[in-house]
């Protein structure tokens, strides 16, 4: 009874097409665009054409890159706010149904009332010259309710023989969580990050919108700016930011849970049948 | 109640200290199924007992109820001879191997089989050689890296039984643990256990749905019926230890199994 598992070279074809494939589409995407804008001669403060979005960004890159990481880190802070905060609190809730029961409902609320409706509120109490501290309240109110939801589930997901094992060893509270309750619990916590990931960058955004006021410097106060004076190649130009920050969350987010469940996890795992 | 051989009748030097003793030992699940009615049964220090009898006769739920998962709805379990904690419950050391193999998936089988000592604070350097021996005794010595999902199901079983065994309990409460493996790993096993028991003086309680299992490994066969779960009868092997291959090609065995039967069907009937 010697066999050994047996290591297969990972399918390197179908990776690069999965990578490729999407860059194609993109690629045509905006030679379409720059065609038809230009053989239309479509006015530029009504669709720029992607050559027109390229120069603003190079014209104005300090800016715009201070911009960036302006609301980079509001919302990496907020995210990392949000998933300390909701699985500390998930942690609590999964230690005693009393607790759950008690506090539950307000998360709840906290989540559905929309952001921008509190935002006002929030930024008159930190203050006008304050505002990175609000958006950071802001963005982290929406962010936090997926992890807090998604790890409380996890958490009493647990294998209950597995538990019933625990008990028979006599391991402490502390150990169940530890040994049993976190690790099984991790994909539905990345699962929830992945969601928050996104959520915090729309919080980070959103109450910029509504903080509007010139006392911010993100990348919404860019788009807001250039809309003002009409210069759409710049806000396209913010916007194309936007998007490439939202996908880098993604994909950085994507990217840690491959790792954390590739090797256990059905999400992850290369079936073979 | 029909006793084939009676409790009181103390020939087996086994029977002599009952290690556990249950008393009317009712179980009623939250969905109104009575799993167990009135159970009486005193287990021996050493003895090596079988739960024999028919899917859903409460063998599983009387193991759990022993090893002390799960409340009693009726009637008390007793540990005359263990030391108590001061909140009562008994301070026995189990070894407990599931129905299905129940292992954390994402831990490797070295992992797996680490977790009892790990909670007993033991390091992982100090637990290597013994888990690395626990692997061998059920065929995984290559597996130690492998994760769950990597084995056939009767490996995985295996690794559960390995995990069981590693602490060396006192009592060891095994729930069908041979039942998806082939006849020849079980072979092996249903030896290396028997090996294992003979050399430490374990208290075994062995559920399995063989009658010929059963017969070879035990000194004791308790037969339940259902609906709802009780004793029907109480068979005593009078074979000595170590038993082999020679036993099992034996009249006696084949007649053992054709008494053991007989209660089966007898209970369900
Ligand atoms: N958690 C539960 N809730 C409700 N009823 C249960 C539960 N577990 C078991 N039962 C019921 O109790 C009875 C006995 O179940 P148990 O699992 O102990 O049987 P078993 O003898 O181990 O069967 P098998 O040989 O198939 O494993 C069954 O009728 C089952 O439906
Ligand atoms: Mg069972």
């Amino acid at each position: 009874m010697s066999e050994a598992p047996i290591q297969h070279p990972p399918d390197i074809y179908g990776q690069v097409l999965k990578v490729a494939l999407p860059l194609l589409v993109g690629a045509i995407f905006l030679i379409v665009w720059q065609i038809v804008v230009t053989t239309l001669g479509v006015p530029k403060f009504v669709l720029p054409a992607p050559t027109l979005i390229w120069q603003a960004l190079i014209g104005n890159f300090w800016s715009l890159m201070g911009s960036l990481w302006f609301t980079l880190t509001v919302t990496v802070e907020a995210f990392i706010a949000a998933v300390i905060g909701g699985v500390a609190l998930a942690v609590l809730f999964a230690q005693s149904r009393w607790i759950a029961t008690a506090f539950f409902p307000y998360a709840v609320i906290l989540q559905v009332t929309p952001v921008v409706s509190i935002a006002p509120l929030i930024i008159i109490w930190v203050g006008y010259d304050n505002v990175r501290l609000a958006l950071l309240i802001l963005a982290w109110l929406v962010a936090f309710f997926p992890i807090l939801s998604n790890t409380t589930l996890g958490l009493r997901s647990t294998d209950h023989n597995l538990r019933n094992l625990m008990q028979l060893y006599g391991a402490s509270r502390w150990r169940v969580l530890t040994e049993i309750q976190f690790p099984g619990a991790l994909p539905f916590i990345l699962a929830g990050m992945k969601i928050s990931g996104g959520l915090s960058l729309i919080g980070a955004v959103v109450a910029e919108f509504v903080a509007g006021s010139g006392a911010s410097t993100g990348l919404a106060w860019r788009i807001i700016e250039a809309g003002n004076r009409l210069d759409i190649p710049r806000m396209f130009a913010a916007l194309g930011l936007l998007s490439v920050l939202g996908i880098l969350i993604f994909g950085v987010m994507s990217l840690i849970e491959y790792l954390a469940l590739r090797h256990w996890h059905e999400s992850a795992v290369r079936r073979e049948n | 109640m029909q006793m084939f051989a009676p409790e009181a009748a103390s020939a087996s030097p086994h029977t002599a200290k009952p290690i556990i003793t249950l008393n009317g030992v009712t179980k009623t699940y939250g969905n109104g199924t009575t799993a167990l009615r009135d159970v009486d049964l005193a287990i021996g220090q050493s003895e090596f007992v079988s739960l024999l009898g028919p899917s859903g006769c409460g063998k599983s739920t009387l193991l759990r109820l022993i090893a002390g998962l799960g409340e009693i709805s009726a009637g008390r379990i007793d540990w005359p001879q263990t030391a108590h904690t001061a909140r009562g419950e008994p301070e026995h050391d189990i070894g407990f191997v599931f129905q299905e193999p129940t292992l954390m998936p994402w831990a490797t089988v070295f992992d797996n089989v680490y977790l009892p000592l790990k909670l007993k604070r033991m390091s992982r350097r100090q637990a290597a050689p013994i888990i690395r021996d626990a692997l061998t005794k059920v065929g995984l010595e290559n597996f130690g890296k492998a994760y769950p999902r990597e084995l056939s199901g009767g490996m995985k079983m295996r690794v559960s039984i390995a995990r069981g065994l590693i602490t060396r309990p006192s009592v060891l409460l095994m729930d069908e643990p041979f039942a998806a493996l082939d006849e020849i790993t079980r072979f092996r096993l249903n030896d290396d256990l028997l090996a294992m028991w003979a050399g430490q003086h374990w208290t075994v309680i062995f559920v399995t749905h063989s009658v010929y299992e059963s017969v070879y490994l035990s000194d004791r066969i308790v037969v339940m019926g259902a609906r709802p779960g009780r004793v029907t009868a109480d068979i005593r092997i009078d074979e000595p230890y170590p038993r082999s291959e020679a036993f099992r090609l034996s009249s006696r065995y084949n007649d053992y199994c054709r008494l053991v039967s007989a209660a089966l069907h007898e209970t369900m009937t």
